[in-house]
């Protein structure tokens, strides 16, 4: 997936950034001006991928800021009013899911009880907003400088975790799991398809923030080099965060595994009154037979409760995105010893991530802004990037209301996932059909002063665009299959999360948001379309 | 007739403390668990001195000052080590109220616990919940200390940029102001870049164009 789609598109963007030298808007103008419509298009993403990626800094800081307690406040079940026994609702859930969806999103039970604006985590956002502001304030020279530390320190951050990770008990079992091929997963499409949607988020393309950094580069700079640098260091990068990962689950998994065990034992002692200490892990089996022979009546009795404890099943509960940084990883995190010390490593290190995203965002964004000069002639820099900042910042106050998460996960799942296919397949065959593939090879070997080697062209005329159609034709299919969507609702009495419709209006929003981005680029051509047709209907009568 | 005695006192005895009985409660000890390699035999030494620790805790209520060890009865004794116990009146004829032992060990649990070297954990009552430390609370949430403190470093950076940045816009509008926002960036080019800055040199406006100094010498001036 790499090679085939997430290099070529990425020196292609690069490419043409460095060769328009101007922000996504105007690069694709220059191109043909029929075509400005996928600039506005990257804008429109950036700007939605903005609104709501910031969110997670939000969250990021308050955890940061939780993580400077003994005990973790993760950790500890808060104790119900007559000081008797535990909350309820943490009861069934596990503390660090309590503490997420209680203490953090205080979420509401569906999206349409939209609640009140949450002031923690609204105080959270304002400053995680602050601080990009801070960042983007002086233009590319002030990010260019921040970028250096936001991007080494995770590295080292990782080396450390890689570490501490590696020594943990039971984390071979993780990385077992994690280099076991499963042949029955490689064979399922489903794979590949997140593979490939995987490359292009991991790799920024279609945001519009490559060719906005790309447009500041020197005409000379030698872009092949650096796509394939970046590329390969991206991965490179992702696969060794993975095993990082992986040996932090292996613990989490061999930690609950151990415990479900203990209950098992220990509810085995305390029903047949047995010696304590006698049943261990190794003997629990034998012992189980020999109870169910002996006390056949009792054992039926007990049976239920007995859990099937199994180490695979633990491995297998797979979770991604938020849920993965905020439960999983500060499960695996309390049980650490000094467990303060590596939850502010960790999450400032996620801060790190995060905040260096949104400098790219927004630089795609701004860019375009500054450079076009109606905007930049009234304001300055400084006020242009305050106002998009303060706009995001507001809008932003919807993620914290109650119902907050749902709405980010409706943002997350469908603003960019669909749109950004589109954006690329139209980059590509753009630049191939429209701009022509012969004359940007000479483009190139004009700057750079190398030749354009076969695999390139072969790959941008070829064999992404078709990759990117056959991705784009199986989502819709599969959203044609599936009939309506759904989304995953914490439903408080049971402590678990439950699968729920979407209403008719979060459709018709998810349908915008999709339809908003996408229709820029037909839009826009036929405006300019009919513009044109306008000039030289009054052009010609005129000559 | 002594006999008749002895076996009226152990028949009574018996039907007072019963598993499941009236007012008994099950004791579960995790001696093991929670000593390791330190753990001590449950041996009648030691239920004596339970015994002794549930007799302490009822003489605390009031009314019930007079409670000996004798009264506190114990059966079913297993190899867990689980027990039942009651505790029964001078008279030794009935036991007494379930919510009052109830109460007296939930006042006295800590003295129990360090008796044995045990917690609530590894000493359990069942039917008898314990009371949980309650969470301590500073006055101020730890949160919004440290959250004040990366607020006003955040906005003091921000202000002092903004004021900077004002400042050297003042400066360059009293020198030449047209070319800014085409040299903004090639100035950005310079510093982005990492190797060694070359100046282009179409970009700089009003130098002499090196390229063609040499012939403007060979031409000899009229």
């Amino acid at each position: 997936m790499l090679i085939v789609e997430g290099m070529p598109l990425l020196y292609l963007e690069l490419a043409v950034g460095q060769r328009m030298r101007q922000g996504s808007i105007g690069a694709w103008r220059t191109i043909s001006p029929y075509l400005s419509g996928v600039g506005v298009a990257s804008v429109v993403v950036s700007f939605f991928l903005s609104m709501y990626y910031n969110v997670i800094n939000a969250w990021a800081f308050w955890y940061l800021f939780h993580s400077f307690q003994d005990p973790l406040p993760w950790s500890v079940c808060p104790v119900n009013g007559n000081r008797t026994g535990y909350d309820e609702e943490c009861e069934k859930a596990t503390s660090t899911q309590y503490f997420w969806y209680r203490k953090t999103l205080n979420i509401s039970p569906s999206i349409q009880e939209n609640g009140a604006v949450q002031w923690e985590p609204a105080l959270c956002l304002i400053l995680a907003w602050l601080l990009v502001y801070l960042c983007i304030l002086r233009g590319t020279e002030s990010t260019g400088k921040v970028v250096y530390f936001t991007a080494s320190l995770p590295y080292c951050v990782l080396l450390i975790y890689l570490i501490r990770g590696l020594t943990l008990h039971g984390a071979t079992n993780g990385l077992v799991y994690m280099f076991t091929p499963k042949m029955e997963q490689l064979a399922n499409p489903k794979a590949w398809i997140n593979a490939a949607t995987q490359i292009f988020f991991s790799l920024g393309l279609g945001f519009g923030s490559l060719i906005a950094f790309a447009s500041y580069n020197e005409p000379s700079n030698d872009c092949q080099k650096h796509a394939i640098i970046v590329s390969l260091l991206n991965s490179s990068t992702s696969i060794f965060a993975s095993v990082v990962t992986f040996s932090i689950y292996g613990f989490k998994a061999t930690f609950n595994y151990e415990s479900c065990l203990n209950k098992v034992i220990l509810l085995l002692t305390n029903s047949f009154d047995l010696e304590d200490g006698f049943l261990t892990a190794s003997n629990l089996e034998q012992v189980k037979g020999y109870l169910a022979s002996a006390y056949p009546s009792k054992y039926n009795e007990v049976f239920p409760q007995i859990k099937n404890c199994s180490l695979e099943t633990e491995l297998d509960t797979a979770v991604q995105g938020t849920g993965l940084a905020f439960i999983v990883y500060t499960e695996a995190i309390k049980n650490m010893e000094v467990s303060q010390l590596w939850s502010v490593l960790y999450f400032f290190m996620l801060l790190m991530l995060g905040i260096g995203s949104m400098l790219g965002n927004t630089a795609a964004i701004l860019t375009p802004l500054t450079d076009s000069k109606a905007i930049s002639s009234y304001l300055p820099k400084e006020a242009i990037s305050g106002l998009v900042c303060f706009v995001n910042c507001a809008i932003g106050m919807v993620f914290t209301t109650e119902a907050g998460n749902y709405w980010f996960d409706i943002f997350n799942d469908y603003a960019a996932t669909l749109s950004l296919l589109l954006i690329v397949l139209v980059e590509t065959v753009a630049v191939c059909y429209l701009y022509g593939l012969r004359r940007f090879e000479s483009d190139l070997r004009a700057m750079t002063g190398r030749k354009l080697s076969w695999y390139w062209k072969a790959m941008w005329a070829g064999v992404s665009p078709l990759l990117i159609v056959s991705l784009f034709v199986f989502y819709l299919s599969d959203y044609i299959m599936t009939g309506t969507l759904r989304y995953q609702a914490w439903d408080a009495s049971e402590g678990q999360l439950v699968t729920k419709d979407y209403p008719p209006y979060a459709l018709a929003i998810i349908g915008l948001l999709v339809a908003s981005s996408t229709m820029c680029i037909p839009l826009v051509a036929l405006g300019t379309f009919i513009t044109r047709c306008l000039k030289r209907g009054d052009t010609v009568p005129g000559a | 007739m002594l006999w008749l005695l002895f076996f009226l006192v152990t028949a009574i005895h018996a039907e007072l403390c019963q598993p499941d009985g009236e007012n008994a409660f099950k004791v579960r000890l995790s001696i093991r668990t929670a000593l390791g390699d330190k753990a001590y035999a449950w041996d009648t030494n030691e239920e004596y001195l339970f015994k002794a620790m549930v007799a302490f805790s009822m003489r605390k209520v009031p009314n019930r000052e007079t409670t000996e060890i004798s009264h506190v009865l114990l059966c079913n004794v297993t190899q867990r080590v689980s027990f039942w116990f009651v505790v029964t009146d001078p008279s030794k004829t009935h036991t007494l109220p379930a919510v009052e032992i109830q109460s007296a060990i939930r006042m006295n649990r800590n003295r129990i616990n360090n008796a044995f070297f045990l917690n609530d954990q590894t000493l359990e009552f069942l039917r008898i919940p314990s009371t949980l430390a309650p969470p301590t609370d500073p006055p101020v949430p730890i949160w919004i200390i440290i959250f004040g403190v990366i607020f006003c470093i955040v906005i003091v950076a921000t202000m002092l940029l903004i004021l900077s940045g004002i400042q050297q816009h003042r400066r360059k509008n009293e020198g030449p102001s047209e070319m800014e926002d085409t040299e903004d960036k090639c100035e950005n080019t310079i510093t982005v870049e990492n190797g060694i800055p070359c100046d282009p040199l179409d970009m700089k406006g009003g130098h002499i164009n090196d390229a063609f100094m040499t012939e403007d010498e060979r031409l000899t001036p009229l």
